[in-house]
């Protein structure tokens, strides 16, 4: 197989300025919060798309991550808590030739929009889901979010969270989408590029991104910086699907897989909606 | 006779952006950026390989090399 070209392999500075609405920067993300870094991976990987800005809608529901539309000069769409899946499902239904992207934090995503996401996977509609995984709700002051790791502290767990945690990789793939990977912020050049394969796929895909928030679950982690929140999870809590096979078993045991870790081709839900129009008019 | 000089990187720092996180400085593969203050600031020029790291991480659209 071979690997699709990237913005980022060039040796020059990409301009970012093209894709984002003037006059918005800087963005109102903490110091060291990893949403800006998805945000740049997702502008390279655009660029490369070929998706010019009109074809590209992105939508969002409430939360740190999901102020991201704000940011691009695409059609955009900020909606409520947990909600931006059925946006997006109405915006795809009704716009057949958008390339719909969602932003949605681990809370939005799968929290109180869980049962959004399980079902817009089940229907494999045509539509790129980011699902931003920084183990806590940032924008409203750090409760535990059903990727909180067990034992960790969040302003709702002050002794240590006790609830075990959604694999939402697996969750997308027994949900029904067609595409899911996992990235990090920290390896943003190989996030680029799954970025990519995400949005030229066609159905479902899902790629959650492993990312920081040091403000409110570093500090309650006693983590110090961006930087060593980036080594723990990111870095050294992580191992590429490509190594996996080849690396002894403690090496592997413990870390999350990164890479397209699964992808299958299955009917898209606008094209069967449009058979069904077909077919019930020739009647 | 004298050697070429190596072309040496142009790094741009936007100090409106900047905010200070350090992430650039503390993944740079060849120690070239320190913090000072509140923004990041260049401390060996001539070690800079352009490998666009600094970049492709800062969160803020804050560094840039030429
Ligand atoms: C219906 C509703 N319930 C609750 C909230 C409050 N609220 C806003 S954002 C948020 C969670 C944000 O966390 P996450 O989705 O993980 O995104 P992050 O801020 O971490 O990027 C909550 C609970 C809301 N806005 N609307
Ligand atoms: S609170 Fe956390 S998630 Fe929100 S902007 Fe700050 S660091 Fe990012
Ligand atoms: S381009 Fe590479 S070597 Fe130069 S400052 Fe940035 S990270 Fe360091
Ligand atoms: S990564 Fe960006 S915001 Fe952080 S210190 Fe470096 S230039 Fe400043």
């Amino acid at each position: 197989m071979s690997t699709p070209a990237t913005a980022a392999k060039k040796k020059v500075p990409f301009d970012y300025s093209g894709y984002l609405r003037a006059g918005k920067l800087p963005h109102i993300w903490c110091p060291g919060c990893g949403h800006g870094i998805v945000l740049k991976s997702l502008l390279r990987a655009i660029d490369v798309s070929g998706f010019t800005k009109d074809q590209l809608c992105m939508v969002s529901g409430i939360g740190c991550s999901s102020r991201t539309p704000g940011y691009v000069d695409f059609k955009t769409l900020h909606t409520l808590h947990g909600r931006a899946f059925s946006y997006a499902t109405g915006v795809k239904l009704a716009n057949p030739e958008l390339k719909v992207i969602v932003a949605s934090g681990d809370g939005d995503a799968l929290a109180i929009g869980g049962n959004h996401f399980i079902h817009t996977c089940r229907r494999n509609i045509d539509m790129t889901i980011l699902v931003y995984t920084n183990y806590i709700y940032g924008m409203t002051g750090g409760q535990y979010s059903p990727t909180t790791p067990q034992g960790a502290m969040a302003t709702t767990s002050r002794y240590g969270n006790i609830e075990p945690v959604f694999d939402t990789c697996e969750l997308a793939k027994a949900s029904g989408a067609t595409f899911v990977a996992r990235g990090t912020s920290y390896h943003c050049q190989e996030l680029e590029k799954i970025l990519l394969a995400a949005i030229k796929h066609k159905g479902t895909s899902v790629v959650e991104i492993i990312d920081q928030c040091p403000t409110y679950y570093g500090r309650q982690n006693k983590l110090r910086s961006a930087t060593e929140m980036m080594e723990i999870f990111e870095k050294n809590g992580t191992v590429s699907v490509k190594q996996a096979d080849r690396l002894p078993p403690e090496k592997v045991e413990g870390k999350l897989l990164r890479g397209i870790l699964y992808q299958v081709e299955r009917p898209e839900y606008c094209e069967e909606y449009d058979k069904l129009i077909e077919k019930v008019r020739g009647q | 006779m004298v050697e070429p000089a190596k072309a040496l990187a142009d790094i741009r720092i936007d100090e409106n952006l900047c905010k200070g996180c350090s992430i650039c400085a503390d993944f740079c593969p060849t120690n070239v950026l320190e913090m000072r203050g509140s923004v990041v600031a260049v401390k060996d020029l001539e070690a800079c390989t352009k490998c666009q790291l600094c970049d492709l991480r800062c969160p803020d659209f804050a560094i840039q090399v030429y």
